[in-house]
């Protein structure tokens, strides 16, 4: 069984269509990730798998069960953390925590067992008399997750909770998502950084309320058709409206101290050799480079138009 | 190469209390420049900004932008820079317009002039059936792409940019980025403070700082392979991880 | 110089801009006071209509029935005969039938014609002790009435009138309406200027704006001048309230009342600004404003309490309310048709509050950017 069944999920918000009919199904176990610019739909489709929203059309199952006729019993194993930081800021760590503790009705006897668990996942121990306003934004994040988990869901959703986290505390709060998963839960979470996408088990990549490619990251990046490669010269821009006359150039991109190129077919060192010559010595150096998930993303978005 | 220096400072510092948010930072962009400044939520990124803007007096060191003293000539600054920051900086109860006339009245411009810009901006970034929309209903890269005009509007040859390109779709990203090549192609100079590895590499150069103070400088590739990783993320993880796990104690 | 009264204006018509946008905020700021007006001063009327009264007329004379008469005629009483046992008239007041008793002696008529004292009993229910007060006076003044009809005036060596003046009728509407104007045009003013900072401040756009040349000075200044005009308006639409539905005499100068309402406007939005300097967030700015214009206008202005009867102390406090100054200036040209020059004093007061608020405004402001 799924943990989680979508089938054909439209949702409209008055003339505009927020998520065009997708299907999707998350397994059981999965870390399992969305991902997407901002406005691609992915709030619209948390909400709708938490029972916050009802779909327009189509289906959602969480756990076996449609999300219009098992709200309370969705709600009982499910955990949601949404994108806008929703604990209360002038009670400390372990206040918040306890008052989710409470409303999930967490049994007194497993409450303190839980707590230090979560507490030790987190490394939020040190800090549970501050008040949660003064907490840093990863350790915010780290503290909503917890409350979230503290009634043992069997689903956890989170929306872009990595949003405005700086890299370490993103690195750290992964880290934890993986331990989650690795306990046994299932995990659905969104993002809109391309590069989160190699975190997930899974992912789908959501643009303008459609998916636009669904596997896990390996086998996206590998059906990845072009060789890319990176190459360093003198002027950068000269060298850019060279290669982009080239029949051969698929797409090229300007980084900040390198030119992304990639070739309809793998360019042999002959090609290379002449290139160079003719650029006048503005060439200087070629490293083949692995896409990025970004890379498939647009690849996949210039397939669609 | 003899190049001109935009932005310069040494040992530039400043403590609020005991508390040292900027610790003897030095450093030179150049003009044509991309550069990039890294660093966690606490670093001190925001309080160096603040001092190269004329929004702040440093403590102690010399500094100066578009070769103006940043302690003496903040008024002379202000007129010289551009600042943009893609969540903020646009007014999203007024229309696209509206937002244009404002920012171009307060850097004094004429009415011609900014009618101008303006035209010049539409055709440019795609405004035309935006311009009577209120700016809460553009598209995310829109905005994006009107922030920065609003703050290139006069003219500066120094802009500073605050996560530019943060939750926009790569397409609009990587036309983004393309934009700011063509604008240090004229002769600017770009300022970039973010803390999104990804946005990192499209710089000419980055620095990454820590506790008020830069712990590495050089353009990305050097970065990565002096510190034999893959990503600008892994090599500012590598450097500021070590050392501790959250800037909050 | 031009160019710093560009940037003024730039700030000045953006201003404008969110003013008109906001059409939802706009209604509020037309209606609150339109309605506040009208609640509080129905609500705030000190008149009362209609009271049971319960007659004990034992003297069954057609003079009786005069005075009887004279109470039914007013629209104050509202009259009825009691005929059960004097020993039960505590249940009048107990279930609330009557609040005053009135009795007529057996011998009014007689002792009425011998010009001596006639002694009719009004027992009122004094629970209510300002009711009970103004029962009173109204007893008092219908019998008064009654003297002069029947020509009982000339028997009695002196004749004790009091003469109110410039609100003849004791009506209370003329009495609380220019307070009124006084609470709404400062809690409108100051809660409108109070959030623009802060909003600027929660959204982010003042650090982009500060970044350019504008000027501190020059954006308090032009976040001021469009919400003097809007609260002018607003003002402009409690007076013609208060003339056309309060009746309230506009006895002085129309213009010189418009003038120092805008001073008054302007020394209320500087104390909004003031506080939007120091208010981190558009919510805790409003509830400043709420708390340092709504109770101090209501308590220590004069509006309600004289200021007179308040401890010492508090008379100290009365002089940093704006309101207490306002209150002297708009009774004063209403009710009394006072001139600028015996205004002189209260004006200038507010004068020198505007700028000193408006300067600490500034000030906190510029410093406030250093942290």
């Amino acid at each position: 069984m799924n943990a989680i069944k979508i089938t054909n999920f439209h949702k409209n918000y008055n003339s505009v269509e927020a998520v065009k009919g997708i299907d999707l199904a998350v397994n059981s176990g999965e870390l399992f990730g969305i991902i997407g610019p901002d406005g691609a739909g992915k709030t619209t489709l948390t909400r709708a798998v938490c029972t916050l929203l009802v779909p327009d059309d189509g289906t959602i199952f969480v756990d076996g069960k449609d999300v219009v006729q098992n709200v309370a019993r969705i709600r009982a194993i499910l955990g949601y953390m949404p994108q806008r930081f929703s604990l209360y800021p002038d009670l400390s760590v372990e206040q918040n925590l306890r008052f989710f503790a409470d409303l999930f009705q967490v049994p007194a006897q497993e409450r303190e067992e839980r707590l230090a668990k979560l507490f030790r996942f987190s490394r939020l121990e040190p800090f549970k008399k501050r008040k949660a306003e003064a907490l840093s934004g990863g350790m915010k994040q780290k503290l909503a997750l917890s409350c979230a988990l503290i009634h043992t869901p069997k689903i956890l959703v989170l929306d872009e909770p990595t949003l405005g986290v700086d890299p370490l505390s993103r690195q750290e709060f992964w880290q934890i998502l993986h331990k989650i998963r690795d306990e046994g839960s299932t995990i659905l979470v969104t993002t809109s950084y391309m590069d989160e996408a190699e975190q997930c088990d899974r992912v789908a990549l959501f643009f303008k309320g459609e998916i636009v490619g669904l596997d896990t990251p390996e086998n996206l990046k590998n059906h990845y058709p072009f060789p890319i490669y990176k190459i360093y010269g003198g002027d950068l821009r000269g060298l850019k409206s060279f290669f982009d006359t080239l029949n051969t150039v698929h797409t090229s991109q300007l980084f900040g101290d390198a030119l992304h190129v990639s070739f309809a077919e793998e360019p042999s060192l002959t090609d290379w050799k002449a290139w160079q010559a003719k650029s006048g010595g503005n060439l200087q150096r070629w490293v083949h480079h692995s896409p990025s998930i970004e890379d498939v993303f647009l690849e996949l978005l210039r397939e669609q138009t | 190469m003899n190049r001109q220096i935009s932005v310069y400072t040494d040992q530039l510092t400043r403590r609020f209390g005991k508390f040292v948010a900027v610790d003897g930072v030095s450093i030179s962009v150049y003009r044509g420049e991309i550069f990039g400044f890294l660093g966690a939520n606490g670093a001190g990124k925001t309080t160096l900004i603040r001092m190269l803007c004329g929004l702040l007096k440093p403590s102690g060191g010399e500094g100066s932008v578009a070769g103006f003293d940043i302690k003496e000539k903040s008024e002379q600054i202000k007129k010289r820079i551009g600042y943009m920051s893609q969540r903020f900086s646009l007014y999203a109860d007024l229309t696209v317009t509206e937002n244009i006339h404002f920012y171009g009245a307060i850097y004094g411009l004429a009415k011609e002039e900014i009618r101008q810009r303006e035209e010049e901006l539409v055709s440019q970034v795609g405004l035309d059936p935006y311009m009577n929309q209120m700016t809460k209903d553009l598209p995310l890269g829109i905005k994006q792409r009107l922030a920065l005009g609003c703050a290139m509007l006069h003219n500066p040859p120094i802009l500073f940019l605050d996560e530019p390109t943060s939750g926009v779709d790569p397409q609009a990203r990587r036309g983004f980025w393309n934009l700011l090549y063509e604008t240090v192609q004229t002769g600017k100079t770009i300022f970039v403070t973010t803390h999104y590895m990804d946005e990192a590499e499209y710089c000419h150069r980055v620095s990454i700082m820590d506790q008020g103070k830069i712990i590495e400088m050089g353009s990305p590739s050097q970065l990565k392979e002096s510190h034999k990783k893959s990503t600008i993320q892994d090599v500012f993880i590598a450097l500021v991880g070590g050392e501790k796990t959250d800037q909050k104690e | 110089m031009k160019k710093r009264h560009n940037r003024i204006f730039a700030v000045v018509r953006k201003e404008y801009l969110h003013i008109i946008h906001d059409y939802r905020t706009l209604f509020i700021v037309f209606l609150m006071p339109v309605a506040q007006l009208i609640i509080f001063g129905y609500a705030l009327n000190m008149e009362i209509q209609r009271v049971d009264m319960a007659v004990i007329d034992r003297a069954r004379s057609p003079k009786a029935q005069k005075l009887i008469e004279e109470f039914g005629g007013s629209s104050y009483f509202n009259l009825f005969y009691y005929d059960g046992r004097y020993a039960d008239i505590e249940t009048l007041f107990k279930t609330r039938r009557a609040k005053v008793i009135m009795t007529i002696p057996r011998d009014f008529d007689r002792r009425l014609l011998r010009r001596s004292m006639v002694p009719v009993q009004f027992l009122i229910d004094a629970s209510d002790a300002n009711a009970a007060t103004l029962i009173r006076n109204y007893c008092n003044q219908i019998i008064t009435n009654f003297n002069l009809k029947t020509g009982n005036r000339t028997a009695l060596p002196f004749d004790l009138r009091r003469t109110i003046y410039f609100n003849p009728n004791m009506k209370s509407a003329y009495f609380f309406v220019p307070g009124l104007i006084a609470l709404i045009l400062i809690m409108i003013s100051a809660l409108l200027t109070s959030v623009t900072i802060a909003r600027e401040k929660e959204t982010g756009t003042m650090e982009q704006i500060l970044v350019s040349p504008v000027r501190p000075r020059e954006i308090i200044i032009g976040k001021v001048l469009p919400y003097i005009l809007l609260s002018f308006m607003d003002g402009a639409v409690i007076l013609a309230i208060a003339k056309f539905v309060f009746q309230v005499p506009f006895t002085g100068s129309l213009l010189l009342l418009i003038l120092l309402s805008v001073l008054y406007i302007i020394t209320a939005l500087s104390m909004g600004l003031m506080i939007s300097t120091v208010a981190p967030t558009q919510q805790v700015a409003m509830m400043m404003a709420l708390t340092a214009t709504l109770l101090p206008t209501i308590m220590l202005s004069g509006l309600i309490f004289p200021i007179a009867s308040m401890p010492e102390i508090l008379q100290y406090f009365t002089y940093i309310v704006p309101a207490r100054f306002y209150l002297l200036i708009v009774r004063g040209i209403l009710l009394k048709g006072s001139g600028f020059v015996q205004l002189l004093a209260p004006s200038a007061i507010l004068a020198f509050m505007s700028f000193f608020l408006l300067n600490v405004a500034v000030r906190k402001f510029s410093l406030n950017l250093e942290k």
